[in-house]
Parts: structure tokens; C-alpha cells; sequence
């Protein structure tokens, strides 16, 4: 019974705190937009400013309630917003939440491909660089994963391009599926290759850190007491750690990958960006260059939405998985 | 004779060790160490001191703190070359010449030129100045913030709930988003640029002046100085700053690197620096057009120098977290 309460106790938070989060989100990014230099019917128009003359002008403005104050448009909104209605983008013509949707399944694959290959790798480098600690294999994943981390993920994004898609000619330079085909002769296959190489950008700079973290955790646990008794046992290599140490150290890993989805999404923002992948990074720098508000917006919630996802599973298997901290929901 | 016979084994121990050195591995090390301590035993105080110090460097600084010392000078030195180079430049220095358009790397073009024969090296130079230009300012807004929130959450009681809550806002987005949209919002040219970053990487550092605030709070000695009658604000000056100063000092140069690379990648997709602005950002952006005809040089070379910049000023705020001893408190990321 406790531990049932306890649970709808912790779920209960969770959601009071995704909706505070993101009332808080929806209303600074709303008062945010106020201050933007950007004039939104300049931007709805775009280059045929100079034929809408003033009364044109000023019979938009009203239909879009501009005359209004903020906090009227901000309720507005919010009363919109709960319904479900995120508005219209500017630049796509299209209901905010379609585009969102559409693009959120593009970005959802890549994503996923790239977080579990750089979840995969980035432990085994991380057990491999505990294991041999100090020795060469060591100092050149931790050089690797320390360079990584100070490296431009579009930087990387345009090394791959130059050596895969323009040298070497294997894989496609962009786009998300082969330019100048109807969408019902696309293939998997297609979409699949032209998936790899924005995948591989983000699975590349996704291993540093968890990398470090699972080698930091590793050798903790390679100090203790028990890791010595074992190896008094004569038990060493592999053995060793996948009796005494994997336990230990998955944990911490898979929790802190769940917990990296907001590095994620901005590193799929740039490689999206760099391979013209038609994803939800592509739309938010879209919405930002061309000043769609409604779909920015949408796009802050969607992606708080997605970070907050992420910790809270991590957060959930933390409680699930450690025994510890089960109790600790119990009592 | 006999002293010759000391001299010449004086010199067997002298040389052996140095040639094991050069092809060393962990057990040849160990073996160095004994060769020192036989020396040690036979000969006078100078001669030890200056071995010990070619074995320490032998052993590629072994210490922590040596190391950190070197990299850390290291990064300055390299940091402070590239911000001046890029300063001083006459302004001339990257005028168009049509005459040198899309040439490869040469001598006298070390990184090529691009499509209107700008020399790509003055015009990397001249970016990564920029880029640690907007570092710095960014860097010094966000600490400055970090410091204010932290201070406030920690001396008021009230103001702990909301601005936890405030940085777990922040921390809700993730930042190239909320750097899009902050950058949208200021219009971009490098002041926007600069306010953007700094509004968007402060809760790291936030927290760990709070925490180190609270656990201050409640150790024994400023409990004592109350007791003594000591003013708040004394307390705060004399016994609190101190320990506060390297945390923040080292927390605001690791914000530099975040700071540098958020730079380059929101100028990269266009919302930030303007293309007149010599930016890292700015030049990779424009050689995604030129990628295609093979002209690999526009993206490598500057690519690689803003790693070598970012990675010093990384190694830097490392080094000086070793030096300080606040590597115990929580990682800033």
C-alpha cells in the first residue's frame, strides 16, 4: 500500500511540475517575444511589404488583436494553447501541431539511432579506459572523449560531409529523403542512408561524456575493498567486471544518458541544420531566422516537453532499478 | 685510480637510466626510481636536486599540480598569442583579391583563400578574436548572474524556492533552443550574442554558489564570529568571499568554452554575429557552399583552430580548478 502511494505521490509531483515548468516556459518565452525587433507582420508578408498600404496594415493588426494589451493577448493564447491549438506558422502555412508532429517523427529516428549507438559506445570506452587505467588505450579515450567535448558538433557535421558525401561519394550530402522523388516512392532504405551520416555526427560527440562519467564511476568502484578481495581471488579481466563492476556502473549510465536529451536536441539542431535534415532542429532555426513566433514557441514547449521526458525517466528507473532508493519511495 | 673507478660507475648510473628513459614504460619508470635512490646515497645535495627534477620531468609531471601549472601557463600563453594576433591585425589584412581566389593552402596562404581571395588564416584569427571577445563578456555576464542568484538563494529564505525554480526553467530548454529564441529576441550582432549566452548559462554555476553558500553558512566558524558580534556584512567580506572567489573564478572561465562554441554554432545558423563581424561561425557557415567543388580548406582549418581555443581555455579552467582545490565541488558543465 505505501509503496503505491508512494508512487502516485511521485508521479503526481511529476506532472505539477511539468506544467508548472511549462506555464513558466510558455509565459517567459511569450513575454520574450514582446521585446523581439522583429515586426510580425513584416515577417507574415515578407517581400510584398511595400504593396500593403496602410489600412491593409492596420485592418491586419486588428484581426491579429495587436492593438491589445500583452497580458490580453498573452490569456489569449494560453486559452488556445490549452486547447490544443498552437496556432498557425507563418512560414509553412500548415497548423503549428502538424508540423511538429511530422517533423518530430523525422527527428525522433535520428535521435534514437544516435543515442542508443553513443549510450553503447560511450560505456564500453568507458569500462575499457577503467579497466586499463593509465595505460596508452586509456589516455587516448580520455584525449578523445576531452577533445570531443570542446569540438563544434557542426564542425564535425562538415568534416563527415567533406570525407563521406563529396570525397568519397558513398553517402547522399543532404536532405532527408533523394531530391525530386514523389513521397510514396521513398524507400526505408532511402531514408535509412540518408539518416546515417547526421546519426553518426550526433553519436560521435554524444560519447564524451558519458564516456568520462562511466570511467570516473568505474575506477571508484575498482578502489573498493571487494574489487580487491575479489582480485585476491584471482579473478580479473572481463570477469571481474561484469561480476563486480557492471552493476555499479550501468546505473549512473543510463540514467545520465536519459538526462542528456537536452544535449541531444541541440546537437540534432546543428547537424540538422548542416545536412538539411527536415527535422525539428531544421524548424527552430527556420522559426527563428524568419521570425515565426507560433511555431517557435511550440517548438521551446515541444523540446522542454522532450527534456523533461527524458529526466523523468531517468529519474524513474533510478527509483525502479536501485533497490536503495525503492526503500526510500516506500518508507 | 680509485677515483677514476667511482667516476666511471657514477656515470653507468648517470647514463643507463637516461637511455631506459627514452624507450620507458611503466616498469622502466619504477626502475628509474631505484637508479635515483642509489644516487641519492652517494653524492651531494646539489646533484640529487637536479636529478630529482630530471626524473620528475622524465616522468611527464607526474604531480597534478605541476601539470596544471604547465597547461594552464600553457593555455594562457596560447590564448593570449591568438586574441592579440587577431587585435592587431591591420585592417587590411583581409581585403578581397580577386586575383587570389579559392587557392589551397600555401606557404604564403597558410589555411587558403576563400572565394573572394580573403587569406583564411587572418580571417580565422580575426574570428576566434572575436569568439573570445563574446567568451569573455558572455562568461562575466553569466557569473556575474550566477553570483547574484546564487548570493540571494542563499541569504533569503523565500528566494530559495523561486529561484531554484527559475534555473530548473532554465534548465528545461535546451539551450541552442532557448539560445534561438533569446537570440531572435535581441536581434542578434554581438552584444545580443553575448546577452544570449549569458542569460543561458548561468544555472550551473548558480547552484554551486548556493550550495557552497548554505554549507558555509553552517560551519562552525561563521556560527562562531555571530557569537562574537561580528556584522553580517563582515562576515560575508572576510569570512565567506574568500572561499567563494575560486569557485566563482574558476566556474566563470569553465563557462568559456560552452560560451565560445554556443557562439560559433547560433552564428552558424545565422541568428547570431552579422556576416560583416569576422566570425568562426560566419566562415563555416559560408564554406557549406563551397564544400561541394572540394574546397576543403575553408572548413577545416578554421574548424580546427576554434577546437584548439576552446580546448585551451577547457584546459585552463581545469588547471586552475586542480591549483585551487575546488575539484571536489560539483562539475560545471
Amino acid at each position: 500500500m505505501t509503496g503505491r502511494n508512494g508512487w502516485a505521490r511521485f508521479v503526481g509531483f511529476k506532472v505539477l511540475r511539468l506544467v508548472s515548468l511549462l506555464v513558466g516556459v510558455s509565459v517567459l518565452s511569450f513575454i520574450l517575444m514582446q521585446f523581439s525587433p522583429v515586426d510580425p507582420i513584416e515577417a507574415y508578408i515578407g517581400g510584398d511589404m511595400i504593396r500593403v498600404s496602410a489600412e491593409q496594415r492596420s485592418l491586419i493588426e486588428e484581426r491579429w488583436g495587436m492593438n491589445e494589451s500583452p497580458t490580453e493577448r498573452l490569456l489569449t493564447w494560453g486559452q488556445a494553447l490549452i486547447q490544443g491549438d498552437l496556432g498557425t506558422s507563418m512560414i509553412y502555412r500548415q497548423p503549428v501541431a502538424d508540423i511538429i508532429q511530422e517533423r518530430f517523427m523525422n527527428s525522433v529516428a535520428l535521435m534514437a539511432v544516435a543515442w542508443l549507438l553513443s549510450g553503447i559506445f560511450g560505456f564500453a570506452l568507458g569500462v575499457v579506459a577503467a579497466m586499463r587505467r593509465n595505460s596508452k588505450l586509456d589516455r587516448l579515450i580520455c584525449w578523445y572523449c576531452y577533445t570531443l567535448a570542446s569540438t563544434p558538433v557542426f564542425w564535425i557535421a562538415l568534416l563527415l560531409l567533406m570525407v563521406f558525401g563529396v570525397w568519397l561519394g558513398w553517402l547522399p550530402v543532404g536532405l532527408g529523403v533523394p531530391a525530386g522523388m514523389s513521397a510514396d516512392q521513398v524507400t526505408w532504405g532511402d531514408r535509412a542512408i540518408h539518416m546515417i551520416l547526421p546519426a553518426l555526427t550526433l553519436s560521435l560527440t554524444g560519447v564524451a561524456s558519458i564516456a568520462l562519467h562511466t570511467r570516473q564511476k568505474l575506477t571508484d568502484v575498482l578502489e573498493s575493498d571487494y574489487i580487491l578481495f575479489a582480485r585476491a581471488r584471482g579473478e580479473r579481466g572481463f570477469q571481474l567486471f561484469r561480476r563486480h563492476g557492471f552493476r555499479h556502473v550501468v546505473l549512473p549510465a543510463i540514467t545520465l544518458q536519459f538526462a542528456s536529451f537536452s544535449e541531444l536536441f541541440g546537437g540534432a539542431v546543428l547537424a540538422e541544420q548542416v545536412f538539411s535534415y527536415p527535422g525539428l532542429g531544421q524548424a527552430t532555426v527556420q522559426a527563428g531566422l524568419r521570425g515565426d513566433v507560433p511555431l517557435l514557441l511550440g517548438l521551446v514547449m515541444c523540446s522542454a516537453i522532450f527534456v523533461f521526458t527524458g529526466n523523468m525517466v531517468a529519474d524513474i528507473l533510478y527509483r525502479m532499478i536501485d533497490p536503495r532508493m525503492k526503500e526510500e519511495l516506500m518508507s | 685510480m680509485k677515483q677514476t673507478v667511482e667516476r666511471s660507475s657514477e656515470q653507468t648510473t648517470e647514463t643507463s637510466p637516461v637511455q631506459k628513459v627514452k624507450t620507458t614504460t611503466q616498469e622502466v619508470r619504477y626502475e628509474i626510481n631505484t637508479g635515483l635512490l642509489k644516487a641519492e646515497t652517494g653524492t651531494g645535495p646539489t646533484r640529487q636536486t637536479r636529478r630529482r627534477y630530471a626524473g620528475v620531468s622524465n616522468q611527464r609531471f607526474r604531480n597534478p599540480r605541476q601539470r596544471a601549472v604547465i597547461w594552464g601557463s600553457l593555455a594562457v600563453i596560447w590564448i593570449v598569442i591568438v586574441w592579440l594576433t587577431g587585435r592587431l591585425l591591420p585592417a587590411g589584412s583581409t581585403l578581397t583579391s580577386l586575383l587570389d581566389r579559392n587557392l589551397s593552402p600555401t606557404w604564403a596562404h597558410p589555411f587558403g583563400t576563400d572565394w573572394l581571395g580573403r587569406d583564411m588564416f587572418m580571417r580565422t584569427l580575426k574570428g576566434l578574436a572575436t569568439s573570445i571577445q563574446v567568451g569573455l563578456l558572455a562568461a562575466c555576464g553569466g557569473g556575474l548572474i550566477a553570483l547574484l542568484l546564487g548570493l540571494g538563494a542563499a541569504t533569503i529564505k523565500a528566494a530559495d524556492r523561486v529561484i531554484s525554480w527559475i534555473i530548473d526553467l532554465f534548465l528545461s530548454v535546451p539551450h541552442l533552443v532557448s539560445l534561438v529564441m533569446l537570440a531572435f529576441v535581441f536581434g542578434g550582432g554581438l552584444a545580443g550574442v553575448a546577452a544570449a549566452i549569458a542569460l543561458t548559462h548561468w544555472p550551473n554555476l548558480a547552484r554551486i554558489v548556493r550550495a557552497e553558500m548554505i554549507q558555509l553558512k553552517s560551519a562552525e566558524y561563521i556560527h562562531i564570529s555571530h557569537k562574537l558580534g561580528q556584522s553580517r556584512l563582515r562576515i560575508a567580506v572576510q569570512h565567506m568571499l574568500p572561499h567563494l572567489v575560486p569557485q566563482l573564478f574558476v566556474g566563470v572561465l569553465l563557462i568559456f568554452p560552452h560560451a565560445i562554441l554556443h557562439e560559433a554554432a547560433i552564428t552558424f545558423l545565422g541568428l547570431g554575429l552579422s556576416p560583416q563581424q569576422p566570425a568562426i561561425g560566419i566562415i563555416l557557415s559560408e564554406s557549406m557552399r563551397y564544400l561541394s567543388a572540394g574546397m576543403w580548406w575553408l572548413a577545416f582549418f578554421p574548424g580546427l583552430a576554434l577546437l584548439l581555443v576552446v580546448r585551451a581555455f577547457d584546459v585552463l579552467g581545469n588547471s586552475l580548478k586542480t591549483l585551487t582545490g575546488t575539484g571536489n565541488s560539483r562539475e560545471v558543465r
